[in-house]
């Protein structure tokens, strides 16, 4: 178990690097330097003083000098300052970050909340009526355009019954309610982000356990277990099941740049004060130290959930350990 | 079911290639008195805030989309299919580079990607299914490689090797069709995907550009007047998700097909 971790972590340190080196460089080969947008919207800025703000960036240095004094600061999770506000961009990512993990996280909750019984109802009981109607939903979520979603809640749920709120995630008297007001008045601007960001996951995430479990109950030792006479209910629950959901881990960590990407759209249509929000507007602003912070806090968010996936398969299915 | 699906792609796709015959207007011409009218005879899917045929954009939208879709999908396979192969029979040191550098890829949300390389260089059409295709070859590279890696040390190969078949005819003629069936299956559901992604950048502005029509586009106008003209976000968001579920459910049925692990019980 702990060698695993040790191994695991070792082994991502490259792909640590990788994620630094893609960053930059997407960065860099961009058309456009990052000065240009302080200097171009100010007819003032002279051409020496356009040189001058290129060195002070140190963007007159060859690529590999560059890259070596940017990585040197993402060590220490120093991104530089906006271009926008001049704050530290990590500053600003992680004021907005805590938005995003507490939709995410709630959100991979209710995909497990729903996938896990649909997907074994779908397989337990195959080509079931009920099995070919949920068939057809599971594929209508992964198909549909999540914004457009949005936009039929934002008209149907917001404007027309005027049940929720569209946008933001506080209201403007947030600070005056009570805490239980604030906890209510939180969960209603998540109800709508929560549903839109929950779709298409839960879409996959049940498919696959359909499948797995279908895979798990053509197995011998189900074949054992019902020689044995126990209850069909007995073998889904108490064999099947457990080695049905054990790709479940897996999945969760893979879900998680999915689930990042998707909060760009989602919190872009909501207004909702998140990373994703944060990064579209840094993109359309160009803000350069934003947009790099974003991309390399995100990717390593996901390479940490794959880390603790691995980890808790590795202890929930030894069979892994020893491979 | 998947015949369903398949009539209605080529429906589409007949749409699309006709679609200067079935417009009755021209997708950019404006008429300000016609502006944002309901759905009627003149105009059955209604007018937009430009007083444009919604109806012939879509017509017209319908274009981006499917190319889009189709292309993108053509660079995700060329790239999937040739580092999975390259990865899987070569092995070694090859097949850790290839494969560190694919968990890399993954390691990043893919619109976030997108959306930063479309907003540096010009939204445009070819920008976009470029990019689309560059993004999302990772998972394709990863299935190929598995496949690859499981016929590899099969009798037919072998003997190829000892024919002293050329690299090229080994890959294509002997290992491609050997691991085809989840490479099409993908493909299937890789255009839907392709697509989806497409009008979520055009949503936002950033795919397709004016006077050129998509179906993303028109619901990124639509959003603005959600109050007045309900016809601007319903009716392309349910030719999105109705294509879309069509590619999913086709690409469904051939798993279906071709894989024969997956027996009735």
């Amino acid at each position: 178990m702990f060698n695993y971790l040790i191994k695991r972590l070792i082994y991502s340190i490259p792909i640590l690097i990788g994620i630094t080196v893609i960053t930059f460089s997407v960065m860099y080969f961009t058309p456009g330097k990052p000065t240009d947008m302080i200097a171009d919207f100010n007819i003032k800025v002279t051409s020496e003083a356009k040189e001058r703000l290129v060195a002070l960036y140190g963007l007159d240095k060859p690529v590999h000098v560059q890259y070596w004094n940017w990585l040197r600061r993402v060590v220490v999770l120093d991104f530089g300052s906006s271009f926008k506000d001049g704050r530290p961009a990590s500053q600003k990512i992680l004021e907005r970050l805590p938005a995003t993990v507490l939709l995410n996280v709630l959100s991979i909750l209710l995909m497990l909340i729903i996938a896990v019984p649909v997907g074994i109802y779908s397989a337990v009981r195959r080509y079931s009526l009920l099995d070919r109607i949920l068939t057809v939903i599971v594929f209508i979520c992964f198909s549909v355009p999540a914004f457009w979603v949005a936009l039929l809640l934002m008209i149907v749920v917001g404007l027309w019954l005027g049940w929720l709120p569209i946008s933001g995630l506080t209201s403007f008297n947030f600070e005056n309610l009570s805490l239980f007001g604030k906890v209510l008045d939180l969960a209603k601007h998540l109800i709508l982000p929560l549903i839109v960001s929950t779709l298409g996951s839960f879409a996959v995430l049940s498919r696959y356990i359909r499948s797995g479990m279908l895979d798990v109950l053509k197995q011998d030792y189900i074949k054992t277990a019902y020689a044995k006479g126990l209850s069909k209910k007995q073998v889904i629950f108490n064999h099947a099941l457990k080695n049905a959901l054990l790709p479940l881990i897996t999945i969760v960590g893979l879900s998680i740049p999915g689930l990042i990407g998707g909060s760009f759209i989602i919190e872009t249509i909501f207004s909702y004060p998140g990373m994703g929000r944060l990064g579209y507007d840094a993109i359309m602003a160009r803000d350069y130290p934003v947009i790099m912070g974003i991309g390399v806090i995100s990717a390593f968010l996901t390479l940490l959930g794959n880390i603790i996936a691995d980890v808790l398969y590795s202890t929930a299915d030894p069979r892994i350990r020893y491979k | 079911m998947a015949l369903w699906a398949l009539t209605l792609i080529l429906f589409i796709i007949v749409i699309a290639v006709f679609a200067p015959f079935i417009a009755k207007y021209d997708p950019a011409a404006q008429d300000l008195s016609q502006r944002l009218k309901a759905p009627s005879l003149t105009h059955i899917l209604g007018t937009d805030d430009l007083g444009r045929d919604v109806f012939s954009r879509m017509v017209y939208g319908a274009r981006v989309s499917i190319s889009v879709g189709f292309f993108a999908v053509s660079i995700t396979l060329f790239i999937g299919i040739i580092f999975g192969m390259v990865s899987g029979y070569f092995g070694g040191w090859v097949d850790s580079v290839i494969m560190r550098f694919t968990d890399i890829i993954l390691c990043f949300p893919t619109f976030f990607l997108i959306l930063i390389v479309i907003a540096f260089f010009e939204p445009s059409i070819i920008n976009v299914m470029v990019v689309i295709g560059i993004t999302s070859w990772p998972g394709l590279a990863r299935i190929v490689r598995a496949e690859v890696l499981s016929i590899r040390e099969r009798e037919f190969v072998l003997a190829s090797k000892m024919l002293a078949v050329s690299r090229l005819r080994m890959f294509f003629a002997h290992i491609l069709p050997n691991v085809i069936s989840p490479i099409i299956v993908y493909a299937a559901i890789g255009i839907g995907g392709a697509i989806l992604t497409e009008s979520g950048l055009s949503f936002l502005g950033l795919g397709v550009q004016p006077p050129m029509s998509s179906w993303g586009q028109i619901l990124m106008q639509g959003k603005d007047y959600i109050y007045v003209a309900w016809w601007l976000s319903l009716f392309p968001g349910l030719v999105i998700l109705i294509t879309v579920l069509s590619f999913n459910m086709i690409g469904e049925a051939l798993r279906d097909i071709l894989d024969p692990k997956d027996n009735k019980i």
